[in-house]
C-alpha cells in the first residue's frame, strides 16, 4: 500500500485536533467525577455553550476571540456553579446513578433551548486574524489555528495536571477526594471547594468548545455526539487518574486519525471498539485501579 | 437504586399480591375499552413503548443496573423483523480461501417468524453486550451500555440492509399463522395488546421467582450476594439477555405497527426515553414503566407541533423526577396506599 504522506499527516493533524478536546473534555469530567461522584451529562452542552457563548461575545460585545478564551469559561463556569448550587448539591448522598439522570436532563434542557433559538446549522466564527494562514513544513502544511489548538490544549492539561498533583490547593482536593469528613475536620470548606471544582471542570469543557468554535463552527449539537466519545474514552483510560485522562484522550484521538486514513469505514467506531478490547483484557481501563 | 425502592416493600406478600391482581385486572380491562376513545395506532405505538420500558425497568428496578443504551435492542430487533418481513434475505459468510457468501433464505417471511428471528437477534446483541458491560460496575456501567449503543448506531447507519437514513419502509403486516389479517386494524390492535400482556405476565413471572429474588439480592448488596455463594455475574448476564430480548419482542411487533423501521429506534435519544418513561412511571414499579409510557408518548403526539419543546419538557421532567419524585408516579401512589404495584 502506497502511502501518501500529506493526506496522513492530514488525518493524523485532524486526529490530534479531535485528541486535545476529548482530553480537555475527559480531564474536566474526571476533575468532577472525582469531587462530586456525578458523571455529568451535560458536559457536552456545556461544551456547547462555550462555543455558544464566544460567538455572542463577538457579535454582541466586541470580544474577540482572545478575551473569549478567558471570558466564556468564566460565564459558563458560574452557570455551572448556579447548577451545583440549586441542583446537583442534594444529590450527594444519594445512588451515583441519579447524578447522571438529572445532567443528562439539564443536557437535554440546554441543547433544546439553543435547537429552538438557533435551528440546527452551524453559525461561523472566524479564526483568530494572528492565527490564519498555513506554515510549510517542507512535505505538507500546517494549518497555525490547528498548530494552536494543540499547543494550547497541551498547556491547559498539563498546567491542570501541575495543580492538581504538585501544588498545596491540588493535595487538599486529592485529600477531599479520598476522606471529606477527615478534611474538613482540618477547618477546609470541603462543600466551597466541590462547588468551585464543578464550575472548573465546567469551564474547561467551555475552553474546549471555544477552541473548537473555529474549526468546527457553532452548532447547538455539537456537544451531543462527542460526549458519547467521551464517555468510551473515559471508560478506557479510567477515572482514577488525571494524566491517564490527557494520554488517553490524545492518544485516542491519533488513533481514530490514523482510522480515518487507512480503513475510514470504521473511523466513526473504532473508539468504541478499543473500548471493548480494553474491557475484556484489562476491565479496569488502562490508567484504573481496579474497583 | 436502593433508596427509591425499600419503602416500597412494606407490606406482606398476600395483601400484596392481591393489590397487583387488582390493577392487573384494571389494566386489561382500559386496554380493552379504550380503542374505543383513542386512535388505534396511537395506543398500538404506546403498548410497544411499555413493554419496552417494562423490560429496562426489569434491569434498573430489579437488578440496579442501568444500562444508558437499550435502544440498541429495540432498534435493530425492530430493523430485524422489518428487513425479514419484507425482503428475507439471510447470507452467512464462509471461508473457502476468500469470504464467500451464502444466502440461506431469499423471501419475506411471515409475521411470526420474523418477530421470533427478530428476538433472537436481540437476545444474542444483549448477551455479547451483557457480557462486556457486566464486567464494570454502577457508573461505568452506564456508560459501557451507552458507548455500545453508539457503536451499533454507526452500524446501523452503515450497514447495508438497514436502509441508512431511508430506513425500512414500508413493512407488510402480513396474515398472522396464515389466519389473521394484521392489515385489519383491529386484529393488530389486539395481536400489540396480547404481546404487551404476554411479554408483561413474563416479566412479572420473572420478578417472583426465585431467580428474581436473588436479582433483588444484588441490588440491595451485591457483595453480600457473592459472599452466600451466588455468582452474580451470571444472574446479571441473565437478566440482562432477557431485558434485551423483551425489549426486542417490542422493537420487534413495532414495524407492524407503524409500518417502518428507522435511525431513530438506534439512536441514544431513544436510549434516554426508555429511561425517562421508567423513572416517571416509577423505578422498580410493575405498572409504573406501563404508565410512563403511555404520558411520554401521549405528550409527545399533542405536542409534536411545538418541535424542540418537547425535548425541552423531557429534560424537565427528568430534572422534576430526580429531585423531588424519585418513586415515580406509581412508585408514589402505592407509597401513599401502602401497596405494593
Amino acid at each position: 500500500m502506497e502511502i501518501n504522506l500529506p493526506a496522513l499527516f492530514g488525518q493524523l493533524l485532524i486526529g490530534l485536533i479531535n485528541g486535545s478536546f476529548y482530553a480537555l473534555l475527559s480531564l474536566g469530567l474526571a476533575v468532577i467525577f472525582g469531587m462530586l461522584n456525578i458523571i455529568n451529562f451535560a458536559h457536552g452542552a456545556q461544551y456547547m455553550m462555550g462555543a455558544f457563548v464566544a460567538y455572542f461575545l463577538l457579535q454582541f460585545a466586541g470580544l474577540n476571540y482572545w478575551w473569549a478564551l478567558i471570558v466564556a469559561p468564566v460565564i459558563v463556569g458560574g452557570v455551572g456553579i448556579l447548577i451545583e448550587r440549586s441542583l446537583l448539591q442534594w444529590l450527594y448522598k444519594l445512588d451515583h446513578l441519579y447524578g447522571l439522570l438529572l445532567t443528562f436532563g439539564l443536557a437535554l434542557i440546554i441543547q433544546g433551548l439553543f435547537r429552538h433559538q438557533y435551528g440546527s446549522s452551524g453559525l461561523p466564527y472566524q479564526i483568530p486574524p494572528q492565527l490564519t494562514g498555513v506554515r510549510d513544513l517542507g512535505f505538507t502544511f500546517l494549518p497555525n489555528y490547528r498548530a494552536w489548538v494543540v499547543v494550547f490544549s497541551l498547556v491547559v492539561c498539563f498546567g491542570t495536571w501541575y495543580m492538581i498533583e504538585k501544588t498545596r490547593l491540588g493535595a487538599y482536593l486529592r485529600a477531599a477526594t479520598e476522606n471529606p469528613t477527615l478534611v474538613r475536620a482540618f477547618g477546609i470548606n470541603v462543600p466551597r471547594m466541590i462547588t468551585l471544582t464543578y464550575g472548573f471542570g465546567v469551564a474547561l469543557a467551555a475552553l474546549a468548545g471555544v477552541m473548537a468554535a473555529p474549526i468546527y463552527a457553532v452548532n447547538p449539537t455539537m456537544g451531543a455526539d462527542i460526549i458519547i466519545v467521551v464517555f468510551a474514552v473515559v471508560v478506557i483510560g479510567g477515572m482514577g487518574s488525571i494524566m491517564g485522562a490527557i494520554v488517553t484522550g490524545f492518544g485516542l484521538g491519533v488513533v481514530e486519525g490514523l482510522t480515518k486514513y487507512f480503513f475510514p469505514e470504521a473511523s466513526n467506531t473504532v473508539i468504541f471498539v478499543i473500548m471493548v478490547i480494553v474491557l475484556v483484557t484489562r476491565p479496569a481501563g488502562l490508567f484504573g485501579r481496579a474497583a | 437504586m436502593a433508596q427509591a425502592v425499600e419503602q416500597i416493600t412494606a407490606p406482606t406478600e398476600a395483601s400484596s399480591h392481591k393489590s397487583e391482581m387488582i390493577a392487573f385486572a384494571i389494566m386489561v380491562l382500559v386496554l380493552a375499552v379504550l380503542p374505543a376513545f383513542v386512535y388505534p395506532p396511537f395506543l398500538m405505538k404506546a403498548l410497544c413503548f411499555a413493554l419496552f420500558a417494562c423490560a429496562f425497568n426489569l434491569l434498573i428496578g430489579y437488578v440496579g443496573l442501568l444500562s444508558f443504551g437499550h435502544a440498541l435492542y429495540f432498534g435493530w430487533a425492530s430493523y430485524f423483523a422489518a428487513h425479514l418481513a419484507k425482503v428475507g434475505k439471510i447470507s452467512i459468510p464462509y471461508w473457502a480461501g476468500s469470504w464467500q457468501w451464502v444466502t440461506i433464505t431469499n423471501s419475506p417471511m411471515v409475521p411470526e417468524l420474523a418477530i421470533f428471528l427478530a428476538v433472537m437477534g436481540a437476545a444474542v446483541l444483549g448477551f455479547v453486550a451483557g457480557s462486556i458491560a457486566i464486567r464494570r460496575q454502577g457508573i461505568y456501567f452506564a456508560m459501557i451500555t451507552l458507548a455500545l449503543a453508539q457503536m451499533m448506531y454507526f452500524f446501523a447507519l452503515q450497514a447495508p440492509f438497514t436502509g441508512g437514513e431511508d430506513g425500512i419502509q414500508p413493512v407488510p403486516r402480513g396474515y398472522l399463522f396464515g389466519l389473521f389479517n394484521l392489515a385489519n386494524e383491529r386484529v393488530m390492535y389486539v395481536f400489540v395488546m396480547v404481546v404487551f400482556l404476554l411479554g408483561f405476565l413474563l416479566i412479572y413471572r420473572v420478578i417472583h421467582s426465585p431467580f428474581g429474588e436473588v436479582l433483588k439480592a444484588i441490588r440491595e448488596n451485591e457483595q453480600r450476594a457473592i459472599s452466600l455463594g451466588y455468582k452474580t455475574d451470571r444472574y446479571k448476564l441473565v437478566a440482562f439477555t432477557l431485558s434485551a430480548a423483551i425489549a426486542g419482542l417490542a422493537g420487534a411487533v413495532k414495524p407492524f405497527v407503524v409500518q417502518n423501521a428507522s435511525l431513530t429506534d438506534v439512536h441514544w435519544s431513544m436510549s434516554g426515553e426508555v429511561v425517562l418513561m421508567t423513572l416517571l412511571g416509577g423505578l422498580g414499579t410493575i405498572f409504573g414503566p406501563v404508565l410512563g409510557a403511555f404520558t411520554i408518548i401521549a405528550m409527545q403526539n399533542y405536542l409534536a407541533g411545538f418541535g424542540q419543546w418537547v425535548t425541552i419538557i423531557q429534560g424537565g421532567i427528568f430534572v422534576l423526577c430526580v429531585l423531588l419524585f424519585r418513586r415515580g408516579i406509581i412508585g408514589e401512589i402505592a407509597n401513599l396506599l401502602r401497596i405494593r404495584l
